[in-house]
């Protein structure tokens, strides 16, 4: 036989395939990423993002307001500004931390381009490959991402109604002692969890904060929902109780948008200069037309009425989604939450919330499946369903639409005997922001 | 001084609802983006209620449909694009509807003496009414081990598993039910896989280098969309025999299926020769790392703007008598049709 020209190396149709750093070499776009482009059309209820709801956001006065800027003070707007972020803007932000039962200074505050970067920042200064971070179980998909990202080792610590279970996070945190693993920082988000819809209660808070002093493990206190209770004031800040002791994380993009992209970190001191200096090496300073808008709003403006107003929508959306999760999906189980933006549903026994999504996709309803919100691929009976984008109208309808999903694939579990499994972490799946 | 003449106006559908409603925009803004270069005037359209007002308004000259999955490759859209009269690239919605249901195209291929894996269709509703077990074995007492579960409708490799030991079998079907309710479970075989690109050329048709795929595990979404999972050879490293012989088969079937202006048809080459046909593209990917891209990256955007013009000459009688919906029903003979003895009585 007659042999062709043979190409001694194939084509990977990227040239730069064998350059890449060790970790990014699991980045990859899933399958389960792409069936979030369908959430996208409007004929889909997305029960899947945590956009929040701004439509109630004072746009005439925020157009007048940012032309005032720019008219006043352009070039200063447009400029290049503090690594640490503008002291104005920091001086607003401990007033606002003070709704938390937090006294700090404006000294203590390094602002970033979201809370994201807080995350990332943290994570770069703290973690090397192979360190270990507790976090709940389960956990903010895109603060795992950040944790996959730099390699990190994730031991999840349940949770419970009440959030995280003080008994067993000093269990886990004593266990890992044990074994010569020293835990570098507890991860939590302790207002209305993102996935799990919970509120760490009042009496476990000293108790948790105790727990981390006791191990020498710092704290890392995510609270991007902590203003958005549906009927109550914030609890104490993890912070209140030991302000050494924990690195507290906030943001403007529930309590306002996300359109700044402005959230801060509040940190000890000696913590606090490692992360202005890293975060100048990523982006030099955050955004200063940002920081003058949104210090302008919060200076000005009735800021808290208008965050009352967001937590009467939400408390309507949330109380929505009970009624309707009541009314078409008895069969599960699923948190009350008393703020914030989810609930957390346990599927009926067999079902893979996971396996599930693309008929979820094809009868034109989202959720995010469990298996996102655990390092270990756990979670396949679980799924995340966020109440704070759609109308009330529409979460009766996304709902219904989904109890047709679940007892479609009940019966078909039912039939081939199958069930839920952990599924294996295939390397960083970064979270689309449909998922976040 | 002659007027210049006015750029083609071609409109480029990507999108819809659709399972693989990202790949679909990817390709849509990939081709778009060549077309332009090649002095065309193009606008991207999601499948959506905006069509027809946006198709009556601006005229196209071209329909180019790359919405992939149900209703961009089963027909609908291209019946769609016959009632209204307009020009499209790719086969019409006839001939769409029977190549990328992948039983129907099976069936077919066997008729026209093309290998394809030996298969069973099973809806879900059978299941249902004879118990999942008794079929399940069946199936693996039939089709032995290894098995390729997939949905009868969709690409991209979604829903699709390798089945190596009978117990993986239910979670496989569990899965492809999710994406359908028609699944096909095919027998495995071994080989090289290839994917072969073919374009209209005259009266009869081209086909573009042969593409071989290479992948440490399966050549899954993961592998199709992520650069660098899988390695591609072009031309693939076949024999010039074994080329041959695909080339044969594909314009085969290209030709009885009468796919038209272009088709990706993917096949397995075993090492006796054998060219297994496994499946038919009518609106091939054409993303970044899709495979008719590289089967015809040496000719570059001048074979995208071919394909463009040739259709832009095609006659079209007016709107609602295209060609697809005067055509004489044809039958189509798929051989010996009479039921088994069990079958009766």
């Amino acid at each position: 036989m007659t042999q062709p020209p043979r190409p001694a190396r194939g084509n990977r149709l990227d040239p730069w395939f064998d350059s890449y750093a060790e970790r990014a070499h699991g980045m990859r776009a899933s399958e389960i990423r792409a069936l979030f482009a369908v959430a996208s059309r409007p004929e889909v209820v997305s029960l899947a993002g945590g956009m929040p709801n701004i439509n109630s956001l004072p746009l005439d006065y925020l157009a007048e307001l940012s032309a005032r800027i720019m008219r006043e003070n352009g070039p200063k707007a447009l400029q290049y500004g503090s690594g640490q972020g503008e002291i104005f803007m920091r001086e607003q932000i401990v007033e606002v931390m003070r709704y938390d039962a937090i006294h700090a200074h404006p000294d203590d505050v390094v602002i970033t381009t979201g809370s994201q970067q807080a995350l990332d920042l943290v994570t770069e200064i703290f973690i090397n490959p192979g360190d270990v971070i507790v976090a709940e179980a389960p956990s903010y998909v895109g603060a795992l991402g950040v944790f996959r990202a730099y390699q990190a080792d994730v031991v999840h610590v349940p949770l419970d109604d009440d959030g995280l279970i003080p008994e067993a996070l000093d269990a886990t945190l004593t266990r890992l002692e044990a074994e010569g693993r020293r835990a570098k920082f507890l991860y939590t988000v302790p207002n209305y969890h993102n996935p799990a819809g919970v509120t760490l209660s009042e009496e476990r808070r000293p108790r948790i904060v105790e727990i981390c002093k006791r191990h020498h493990v710092l704290i890392l206190e995510d609270n991007p929902y902590g203003l958005l209770g549906f009927d109550s004031d914030p609890l104490p800040a993890l912070k209140s109780y030991d302000a050494d002791q924990t690195i507290y994380l906030g943001s403007f993009s529930k309590m306002f948008g996300p359109g700044y992209r402005i959230g801060w970190a509040a940190a000890p001191h000696a913590v606090r200069e490692k992360l202005v200096l890293a975060s100048e090496a990523a982006i030099l300073s955050p955004t200063m037309w940002g920081q003058m808008v949104m210090t302008a709003y919060l200076r000005e403006y009735d800021w808290y009425t208008q965050v009352k107003e967001f937590r009467g929508e939400y408390r309507a959306r949330g109380n929505a989604m009970m009624s309707a999760l009541q009314e078409f999906l008895p069969e599960t189980r699923w948190t009350v939450p008393t703020g914030g933006f989810y609930t957390w549903v346990t599927l009926p026994e067999g079902l893979d919330a996971k396996a599930m999504l693309p008929r979820a996709v094809t009868n034109l309803v989202a959720y995010v499946s469990g298996t996102a919100f655990y390092y270990d691929g756990q979670g396949a009976d679980h799924m995340r369903l966020s109440f704070c984008y759609p109308t009330p109208e529409n979460i009766r309808e996304g709902v219904r639409r989904l109890s047709h999903v679940v007892h479609a694939e009940m019966e078909l579990v039912d039939m081939f005997g199958t069930g839920p499994h952990d599924h294996p972490a295939r390397g960083v799946e970064t979270p689309t922001p449909d998922q976040v | 001084m002659a007027a210049p003449t006015a750029a083609l106006k071609v409109a480029v559908v990507a999108g819809g609802l659709a399972h693989e409603r990202d790949v679909s925009i990817r390709s849509g803004r990939r081709v778009a983006q060549t077309l332009r270069d090649e002095g065309m005037e193009v606008r991207v359209w999601d499948l959506d209620a905006h069509l027809i007002p946006r198709i009556t308004e601006w005229q196209p000259d071209v329909v180019w449909p790359l919405v992939h999955g149900a209703d961009g490759e089963d027909g609908s859209l291209q019946d769609l694009f016959a009632l209204l009269g307009l020009r499209f690239v790719g086969a019409d919605g006839h001939q769409a509807r029977i190549a990328s249901h992948k039983p129907t195209a099976k069936a077919l291929m066997r008729a026209v003496g093309v290998a394809t894996p030996r298969w069973v269709t099973l809806r879900q509703s059978l299941f249902r009414q004879v118990g999942a077990k008794g079929v399940l074995d069946a199936i693996v007492t039939t089709l032995g081990l290894p098995l390729v579960v997939k949905p009868a409708d969709g690409g991209s490799a979604l829903g699709v598993t390798v089945v190596r030991d009978a117990t993986e079998l239910p979670e496989a079907m569990v899965g492809c039910f999710a994406y359908s309710d028609e699944a096909l479970i095919e027998e495995y075989v071994e080989g090289t896989e290839v994917a072969a690109s073919l374009v209209a050329d005259g009266d009869g048709v081209r086909v573009l280098p042969l593409v071989e795929i290479v992948t440490e595990g399966p050549y899954d979404y993961d592998a199709r969309y992520n650069a660098g999972r899988a390695e591609y050879f072009v031309p693939a490293r076949l024999t010039s025999e074994h080329a041959e012989a695909v080339r044969e088969a594909v314009s085969t079937v290209h030709e009885a299926f009468a796919l038209g202006d272009l088709s990706r048809i993917d096949v397995l080459v075993a090492a006796d020769g054998t060219v297994w046909v496994l499946d038919i593209n009518v609106a091939p990917g054409m993303t970044e790392t899709s495979l008719f891209p590289q089967a015809a990256a040496s000719e570059g955007g001048a074979l995208y703007a071919e394909i463009v013009r040739r259709v832009a000459e095609k006659d079209v009688t007016g709107p609602g008598i295209s060609p697809a919906l005067a055509r004489p029903v044809e039958t189509v003979s798929f051989g010996d049709s009479t039921p088994p003895a069990a079958y009766e009585g």
